[in-house]
């Protein structure tokens, strides 16, 4: 009686651990061989056949299709550079220099992976759009009302993602530190 | 108590197996992974516009709406495919993907280094076949191999500015995706 009670209690607990232990994973997200650079990450090898088996049953569950590494590389950023999680109804800041790539691009989703619907219908920018300052560097302004410049609307939505997708570029499995690659910095800078 | 104690270790132990066999598992049970959405949208081995990515609707998630994407769903069973893409006037790539979506080869325009990127996609055993005169004598001919018989090519053309969209769209019109029947 004490060994069957033992067994059924060993695997309901071994059941709930394991599965949530997945779903805990796979929601958040868990992959290896991160590149993080400020508040962005990139997971390199989830473009290539080395795509590691905790990156790969999170696409799966998605349904998203990573980007190739011989096409370009995915820097994702939920947060800014404090740590503090993106938030629609506040005003962020991207600012500083891009890294050497033919051509990026910027877009603003929910967590979801989805575009937020916005009045000027724009979800991001890409390298040949944006206004720069005479030395290249550029700030745009993240948020839920309009600025001059380079505003990218947030909708006003609770939590989102910016995606920076270089394509062409010489950043990707090999790079292993900040230097080969400044990416530009996040910075809060007040809610309505 | 010592007992209690080997019963949760137990149980932690097995815990672990079946997280690892979950995740081992999960490429090959999704049923809303980026191959089974795109069934009932594309036919198979012909290549097909996909629908730009919109406010709060999209075929797949974080696609990049700065791109006009096509896609050819292949199946490699009646033979191999020939893949002739045009490439667009701003960035170009293609990107293979197996049937659980990872992507085990892209190129982009200047990897290819031609107005065109012209690629064989096969499987190891009919790339076997292929004689091997013809291997050499048609060296500027690239040979693909796809770890699997079903998979997807996506091809992506860059339109830098909202305007040049329909640019973008253009030169990705003027793809082919055709299965060449094993002779």
């Amino acid at each position: 009686m004490r060994l069957l009670f033992g067994s059924f209690f060993t695997f309901m607990l071994a059941a709930a651990i394991g599965l949530g232990a997945t779903w805990l994973t796979l929601t958040r997200g868990v992959a290896f061989g991160s590149l993080r650079i400020g508040a962005w990450t990139a997971w390199p090898k989830s473009g290539s056949m080395d795509i590691d088996p905790y990156a790969h049953a999170t696409v799966a569950r998605t349904g998203e299709l990573p980007i190739g590494n011989g096409d370009g590389v995915a820097f994702y950023a939920r947060t800014d550079d404090n740590g503090e999680n993106f938030d629609g109804r506040c005003t962020f800041t991207v600012s500083g220099m891009t890294p050497p790539a033919r051509y990026w691009t910027l877009t603003l989703y929910d967590l979801e992976g989805r575009l937020v619907a916005n009045a000027i219908d724009r979800h991001g920018f890409t390298s040949d759009e944006l206004v720069r300052a005479t030395d290249g560097s550029f700030t745009i302004a993240v948020a839920p009302r309009a600025r001059p410049g380079n505003w990218l609307p947030t909708g006003g939505i609770d939590r989102f993602v910016l995606v920076w997708r270089l394509y062409d570029t010489p950043i990707g499995v090999a790079t292993r530190t900040i230097k080969a690659g400044p990416m530009p910095a996040i910075a809060r800078k007040g809610c309505s | 108590m010592t007992r209690t104690l080997l019963w949760i270790l137990g149980a932690i132990l097995l815990g672990g197996i079946v997280h690892l066999a979950t995740v081992l598992v999960m490429p090959r049970a999704a049923t809303q992974d980026a191959y089974s959405r795109l069934v009932p949208l594309t036919p198979v081995n012909a290549m097909v516009p996909l629908a730009a990515p919109i406010a709060e609707k999209s075929i797949m998630p974080f696609m990049d709406p700065a791109f006009a994407a096509a896609v050819c769903r292949y199946d490699l069973a009646s033979g191999s495919i020939k893949l002739n893409a045009p490439v667009s006037q701003a960035y170009t790539s293609v990107t293979f993907y197996t049937r659980d979506s990872v992507a085990y080869y892209a190129i982009n325009d200047r990897a290819a280094g031609r107005r065109a990127i012209e690629l064989d996609l096969m499987t190891p055993e009919q790339h076997a076949e292929v004689p091997e005169e013809e291997d050499v004598t048609a060296a500027d001919r690239l040979i693909i191999e796809s770890p699997t018989k079903t998979g997807l090519i996506v091809l992506r053309a860059l339109a830098p500015e909202p305007g040049l969209m329909a640019m973008a769209r253009g030169a990705l019109a003027g793809a082919q995706c055709r299965i060449q029947p094993v002779q």
